[in-house]
């Protein structure tokens, strides 16, 4: 099992020029872990974060797109598994942060938690490409090859909390921030 | 064909106008055959496919975050669907969500609000109480809301539906 923020820093030390979406946890920690106007978090609503993020592949074809999604966010959104599937873009990469609860509201257990094979339900749905990590040395070692295949690749990371970051979902959702973020990925 | 009908290739050439290559849909029973099957055909559009609408509300909202317009074409069903989706993602997220709603067995020449049919009586307030702008498309005369309601929709970035009331032929 690994700890959540230091996947992230893992995916820190490989970013170049990556767009990510991330969502509640992950989300709150990528903004103290890896600061940058290309980081997208304005998902508004629970399970939208692969959504967000593939029409975000859509637009811009031309840069890898990473999501940083929840286990219970994505059985919300369980659909949008085929949807990115039959879209099939090849600059998706799926990171499913699967620790087993709602972390967000208050860490009760998703159900069926530790018995669901997420890489099964993403293969099932058409990703060509699916890989599970629960030790942080296999995704450091593999993170360069998973960001330059052709995707969309499902990545499951076995994780539990890590460190306690502050939480500021105004942040999270700020309309300010969004705009910055269309300005910067304008630009890049 | 009266000229009252709805016209597919009329929507289609509005659509266009207003700047529109993506669209994602969840066929609508109202506008499947005549209008989603033509824009899947037609190479100025990439047509994206989704299992539930409330996934294109944010598809769109993706694509107008990478710099692209888009339309969402689903069901007065699937909108009362992905009311919280509208929510906080197009109304509190401030996204130009722009949609085509059919009003599925909305009798002609009766207003929404005044259908016997439950859920498209109750599609216009629902739009009211949420604050999101709406414009009946239901004669050939009404060709001429679309455009100006995209366009205000990405000038003030927030979203606005368009309610078909008859099957475009």
């Amino acid at each position: 099992m690994m700890q959540r923020d230091e996947c992230l820093k893992v995916f820190k030390r490989h970013r170049k020029d990556e767009i990510v979406v991330a969502v509640y946890m992950a989300a709150q920690e990528m903004t103290h872990i890896m600061p940058n106007d290309l980081n997208y978090t304005f998902t508004g609503a629970m399970g939208q974060g692969s959504s967000h993020a593939l029409g975000i592949a859509l637009g811009r074809p031309d840069k890898r797109v990473v999501v940083f999604d929840g286990d219970g966010s994505l059985l919300m959104n369980l659909g949008s598994l085929v949807t990115i599937a039959n879209a099939a873009p090849k600059n998706y990469i799926h990171c499913l942060c699967e620790n087993g609860t709602y972390e967000t509201n208050g860490s009760v257990p998703i159900p069926r938690a530790g018995q669901i094979r997420f890489v099964d339900l993403a293969k099932a749905a058409g990703y060509p490409k699916t890989y599970e990590f629960s030790n942080l040395w296999d995704w450091d070692y593999e993170l360069d090859n998973i960001l330059k295949e052709d995707g969309p690749i499902f990545v499951d990371l076995k994780v539990e909390p890590g460190e306690a970051y502050p939480e500021d979902f105004r942040r999270l959702y700020s309309i300010e921030y969004r705009d910055k973020f269309r300005e910067a990925l304008k630009k890049s | 064909m009266a000229d009252s009908e709805l016209k597919a290739e009329d929507i289609i050439r509005e659509i266009k106008k207003a700047g529109i290559h993506f669209v994602v849909a969840l066929p609508d029973r109202v506008t499947s055959h005549y209008l989603l099957k033509t824009i899947m055909r037609d190479p100025d559009f990439k047509v994206v496919q989704v299992c539930k609408e409330d996934e294109g509300i944010s598809i769109c909202s993706g694509l107008f975050a990478a710099g692209h317009r888009s339309l969402m074409m689903m069901q007065y069903t699937g909108l009362l669907d992905s009311v919280n989706s509208l929510r906080g993602v197009a109304v509190e997220g401030e996204n130009p969500v722009c949609m085509l709603v059919g009003l599925l067995g909305k009798e002609p020449g009766v207003a929404p609000t005044q259908s016997k049919k439950y859920g498209v009586k109750i599609i216009e307030p629902v739009l009211d109480a949420m604050g999101i702008e709406h414009h009946l498309v239901e004669e050939s005369g009404d060709m001429q809301k679309i455009v100006p309601a995209i366009e205000k929709a990405y000038a003030s970035t927030r979203p606005m539906a368009v309610l078909i009331g008859r099957e475009p032929k």
